[in-house]
């Protein structure tokens, strides 16, 4: 190779080698994906075989199961595997579910107001505040809702009588599902609404337009066209908040209570203040008990739970986005 | 209430800086809300709620921080390690927590950014076959949507096993998976997408001729990307690389199951910088975790001290997005 032709870039940076290093550092991240998704699984399989469909279903008390795991691990003889996760899933299903259902009301009309109604001024404030929101840690979120937020709902919200109610079955003292569900959805709503406003920004303005010209308010063209045409937006930034609120684990074990019980809706509304623990938090909960195989096993199956739950929804947000190409508005 | 124009929405990404803008929006033939049905204007005043509140939230958190900051906050504690002691005078700063940040956050990215870089540059320059970069895109957001606790569960597994135990500690066969090298390899899969999404945008924003212009003139395709394409990407680089970096500090499940249970660094060996990477330690978010009222030291005013110094950190990491972003509309680059 002529040295003078291409005097900093040596022979050492050709093409092909350079192409085909890429193409190795792009094949081994591939490569460690799937590693990641067969030692989920692969670990998490005795727990998975020895339960079989049990796993998903309720019965007994999940502490007492996870600590027999954990000491069946210790004495050698004879793992047990014993787990029914039904409290822990319903925790996760109803805090996920009330905040991405709290955050996706939150974050249309702030995304709306961002991108069509607020004052430059307004705009150039909420901006930043909602970047600052989706940046802040969880765990900063947690310390503040364990030191104010849930001291608020133990000491002025649940009233006395509700403490009495449950006495004999549970503790109200403010861990609560009415705390995990508000500080989720603040943490998730700034992802949303980044999202969403993407969206309707990419709406094109000639639809916008014509509503406009045969005389409907901006209101109604604004929810009838913009929010209409970037649903697909709408789907993609609901499916990437959902797979963050299911994985959160830090901020969920500090504010959730962290205590395997299933809160019953058909108690009334007392139930927003009764302690649960999804499944991230008991992960981390009982990261101690690694060491013995069948809670390794036990927790792995946990994760790989959460993992398919993930990849479903993401699956779901794609079939659905396929379904909405017609309307043009990319997400 | 409401006096903004009808304007059809802003086709840049961001709503631009007015002085980018081509000419200012129209005055005039206004349609304000007072024509509005009601259900339209209390959806506006809903808007308006909402707005206020998340200003508020975000408001509302940096002051209560900050006053919990002033009043517990002393520099003694960024130089003192923890300590055992019963009361919140006697148990001493959390330095190695700060330093533990600082280690993790210069490891995971220097991991991360090479990585993602290279992956966005095989991305948009090379890309072939496609199949590949379909499977590499769907790839790169699956890691974004991993549970950060189950990279931590797999971390586990790979660094305690035997071709990679000599990273962490080690006693009699038994490796324990849990070091600086574990947590930081393990973070650094949370910031690659970030890297990866930002410095493809960014080179996907260079239009074609430029590099046509840098074939024409003999440079290869690799020198094109070294010498014109990263640079003129810079700021997206630059951006991705601060993102991640937000999420490496602020992320807590990884390090309390990688990084350890203990408040101190707790070195391995003798060799000066590897015993430190090799050994378990702490980092601010572990701090704040365990010495918040459900973790095991319990003392809430340290936490809050350390929580300050977290968010500041957070809060310098943004203002130096913001200054990115301004110098690179300012220079007018493409992707701005």
């Amino acid at each position: 190779m002529d040295e003078g032709y291409l005097p900093e870039d040596g022979p050492r940076w050709s093409d092909q080698r350079a192409e085909r290093l890429l193409g190795a550092l792009v094949c081994a991240v591939v490569g460690l994906l799937l590693a990641l998704i067969v030692t989920v699984f692969v670990h998490a399989w005795p727990s998975f075989a020895h339960n079989g469909l049990a796993w998903f279903g309720s019965g007994g008390d999940v502490e007492e199961q996870l600590n027999q795991i954990y000491l069946s691990g210790l004495e050698g003889a004879g793992y047990v595997y014993t787990f029914h996760a039904w409290p822990l899933i319903w925790s996760t299903l109803l805090i996920t579910g009330g905040a991405v259902l709290l955050a996706m009301f939150c974050s249309l009309f702030v995304s709306v107001f961002i991108v069509e109604f607020a004052p430059e001024r307004m705009r150039d404030v909420l901006q930043p505040v909602v970047r600052f929101l989706a940046s802040v840690p969880s765990v900063i979120y947690g310390l503040l809702g364990v030191l104010v937020i849930v001291p608020f709902i133990g000491n002025h919200l649940v009233t006395e009588p509700q403490k009495a109610s449950v006495a004999g079955v549970i503790s109200l003292s403010g861990y609560s599902l009415l705390a995990a569900v508000l500080i989720l959805t603040v943490m998730i709503a700034p992802l949303m609404i980044s999202i969403f406003s993407d969206g309707l920004r990419s709406v094109r303005p000639g639809w916008l337009e014509g509503s406009l010209a045969l005389g409907v308010n901006r209101w109604r063209t604004t929810w009838k066209i913009a929010v209409r045409s970037a649903r697909p937006a709408i789907v993609a930034g609901t499916v990437l908040a959902v797979a963050r609120a299911i994985g959160e684990a830090v901020m969920l074990a500090m504010v959730s209570g962290s205590v395997a019980f299933a809160p019953n809706p058909a108690d009334g509304l007392i139930f927003v203040y009764e302690p649960s623990r999804p499944l991230a938090p008991t992960i981390v909960k009982n990261i101690d008990s690694l060491g013995s195989a069948p809670s390794n096993a036990t927790l792995f199956a946990i994760a790989a739970f959460l993992l398919f739950s993930a990849a479903l929804f993401s699956l779901a947000g794609w079939v659905a986005r396929r379904a909405m190409r017609k309307y043009g508005a990319t997400a | 209430m409401d006096s903004s124009v009808v304007t059809p929405p802003a086709q840049e990404a961001p709503p631009a800086a007015p002085s980018q803008q081509p000419q200012p929006p129209r005055k005039g033939a206004v349609e304000g809300s007072a024509t509005w049905r009601l259900s339209d204007r209390i959806g506006l005043a809903t808007c308006w709620a909402l707005g206020l509140l998340f200003c508020a939230i975000a408001v509302a958190i940096v002051v209560y921080l900050l006053l919990q900051g002033i009043k517990y906050l002393k520099p003694s504690m960024l130089v003192t390690p923890a300590s055992g002691g019963f009361s919140q005078a006697e148990s001493g700063g959390f330095s190695d927590a700060f330093i533990g940040t600082l280690i993790v956050a210069v490891m995971g990215i220097s991991l991360a950014l090479p990585a993602g870089v290279g992956i966005a540059v095989w991305l948009v320059e090379y890309g072939r076959p496609a199949a590949l970069a379909r499977i590499t895109e769907s790839t790169i957001e699956a890691i974004a949507g991993i549970p950060s606790i189950v990279l931590a569960l797999f971390g586990t597994v790979i660094f305690s096993s035997t071709a990679l135990g000599f990273l962490s500690r080690t006693s009699e066969g038994v490796v324990f998976g849990r070091s600086f090298f574990a947590a930081a390899a393990m973070l650094s899969l949370v910031a690659l997408p970030l890297v990866v999404a930002s410095t493809r945008e960014g080179l996907s924003a260079i239009p074609q001729h430029v590099r046509e212009a840098s074939y024409a003139v003999g440079k290869t395709k690799i020198a094109t990307v070294r010498r014109i394409l990263l640079p003129t990407a810079r700021p997206q680089v630059a951006t991705g690389a601060m993102l991640g970096l937000g999420r490496i500090i602020g992320d807590t499940a990884i390090i309390v199951v990688l990084l350890g249970a203990t408040q101190n660094f707790a070195p391995v060996g003798s060799a000066f910088p590897l015993n430190y990477l090799r050994g378990a330690g702490t980092t601010l978010t572990n701090f704040v975790y365990e010495a918040s009222p459900t973790g095991n030291l319990n003392q809430p005013q340290k936490a809050y001290a350390a929580a300050f110094v977290l968010l500041l950190m957070v809060l310098a990491l943004n203002a130096a997005v913001d200054i990115v972003h301004r110098r690179a509309r300012k220079a007018g680059t493409w992707s701005h």
